[in-house]
């Protein structure tokens, strides 16, 4: 099998029902997605198959076989952050952070889709299955609201 | 980890890998049985992975919709405008339904706090039809039959229903989070004075309303489904509950 993981190619050896967050994770040591719940609920281990954001911990890596993968890491760097990751971080948006993965890819995947200013409703509807336990959400909200705002560089 | 991994690359492969269903996991979404097997608690012998059969089709034909049943529920929702829309985009987040297909949602056991299945109540007021294989070769039955039989040994191909011709009435009753199952699906179809009426969520299984339909009785119900206990709400709950949604859902019709 193959995937590429943030423009890079790889070719995996994990066996097929081999959940992509592990293979993320242990074969390829990309270790943004987080392993929280690992049933689907929490959020925090989302990325983007073909640039839709989709649940690692769900998806068996046969079944992206071939797929574009893009983590937190293919999003930008600590001196180049994008837009939302800037957002993230002037707005305090990120307290403990074991979330903040999945609700950057997440919320990169809507401002893509959407492609200007975003509503408060938008939002909630794409992050809705997202879990934070610390922030209550309103500064998470904000930053991405502010993010849908900028003009992208 | 599963001993052996079966991928299919037509319909017809999936079919006859499948056989009889006897000692195979069929894999199609993941949503339910991913974390099963990656923590260990399910351990196939032979997995039997749906994603390269070709049965994710969607498409109408005149009045005909017809779900393959490895559509997503993220694709149904795109391709299709109806009642069982109104269902399908309450089904957990929109992550988890560009994994979770029809045919998963159909064939779900009740998990340990919740009933799942949640598209059957629509499903069943479309007047659905499942087409499956397994023993005795392929057959097509309506949707609430293969709810009540065996389906551990059925591979389900296709979803199809006609497009309502007449009204339609849709109550959902849920937790307000994205992951939550229905406490109650009421879904209604009333086409030249027929009344189909599905309820799922409340048990272990869909069915349908058929007291309700005689009687328009929404009391009547619970002569049709016997609501059970779980993480989500009582049954005690869910008896009280019920009546209301289908009085709701009878409204919305006379309404109309």
């Amino acid at each position: 099998m193959n995937l590429t993981v943030n423009g890079r190619e790889h070719e995996i050896t994990s066996a097929p029902l081999t959940p992509l967050l592990h293979v993320l994770r242990e074969e390829l040591e990309i270790t943004s997605p987080k392993a929280g719940c690992q049933q689907g609920g929490c959020g925090t281990c989302t990325v983007l198959v073909d640039g839709e954001p989709r649940r690692s911990c769900l998806t068996a890596v046969a079944t992206v076989d071939g797929a574009s993968i893009t983590t937190l890491e293919g999003l930008g760097e600590a001196e180049s952050m994008s837009p939302l990751q800037t957002a993230f971080h002037e707005h305090y948006a990120a307290q403990c952070g074991f979330c903040t993965p999945g609700m950057v890819v997440a919320a990169t995947a809507l401002l893509e889709r959407v492609g200007g200013p975003v509503d408060r409703d938008d939002i909630l509807d794409a992050l809705g299955g997202h879990y934070c336990r610390c922030t209550g959400y309103v500064k998470i909200v904000d930053a991405v609201m502010a993010a849908s705002r900028t003009v992208p560089a | 980890m599963a001993a052996e991994v079966l991928i299919p690359t037509s319909a017809d492969e999936a079919a006859t890998l499948f056989g009889e269903g006897e000692d195979l996991t069929v894999f199609a979404g993941g949503t339910i049985l991913l974390p099963e097997i990656a923590a260990g608690r399910l351990k196939p012998t032979r997995a039997l992975m749906l994603h390269r059969s070709g049965l994710d089709s969607l498409e109408t034909a005149g009045d005909v919709v017809r779900i393959g049943a490895t559509t997503t529920i993220a694709a149904l929702i795109e391709g299709t405008d109806d009642l069982l829309t109104r269902f399908a985009e309450h089904v957990a987040d929109g992550e988890v339904r560009r994994n979770a297909t029809v045919g998963g949602n159909l064939c779900a056991s009740p998990g340990v706090g919740s009933q799942r299945g949640d598209l059957g109540a629509p499903l069943i007021a479309l007047g659905a039809r499942v087409r499956s294989t397994g023993k005795g070769g392929e057959r097509t039955e309506p949707v609430e039959d293969f709810l009540a039989g065996d389906r551990t040994g059925r591979l389900v191909l296709l979803i199809e229903y006609d497009r309502p011709a007449g009204k339609t009435a849709a109550e959902m009753m849920r937790r307000r989070h994205a992951h939550s199952y229905a406490i109650a699906n009421v879904a209604l179809c009333e086409s030249n004075g027929d009344l189909r009426v599905g309820i799922s969520g409340v048990g272990p299984l869909a069915v349908r309303g058929r007291s309700v339909e005689q009687s328009r009785n929404p009391d009547d119900v619970l002569n049709d489904v016997d609501p059970v206990s779980d993480a989500l709400a009582s049954a005690d709950y869910r008896r009280k509950m019920l009546p209301l949604l289908v009085r709701r859902a009878l409204d919305q019709l006379q309404a109309a």
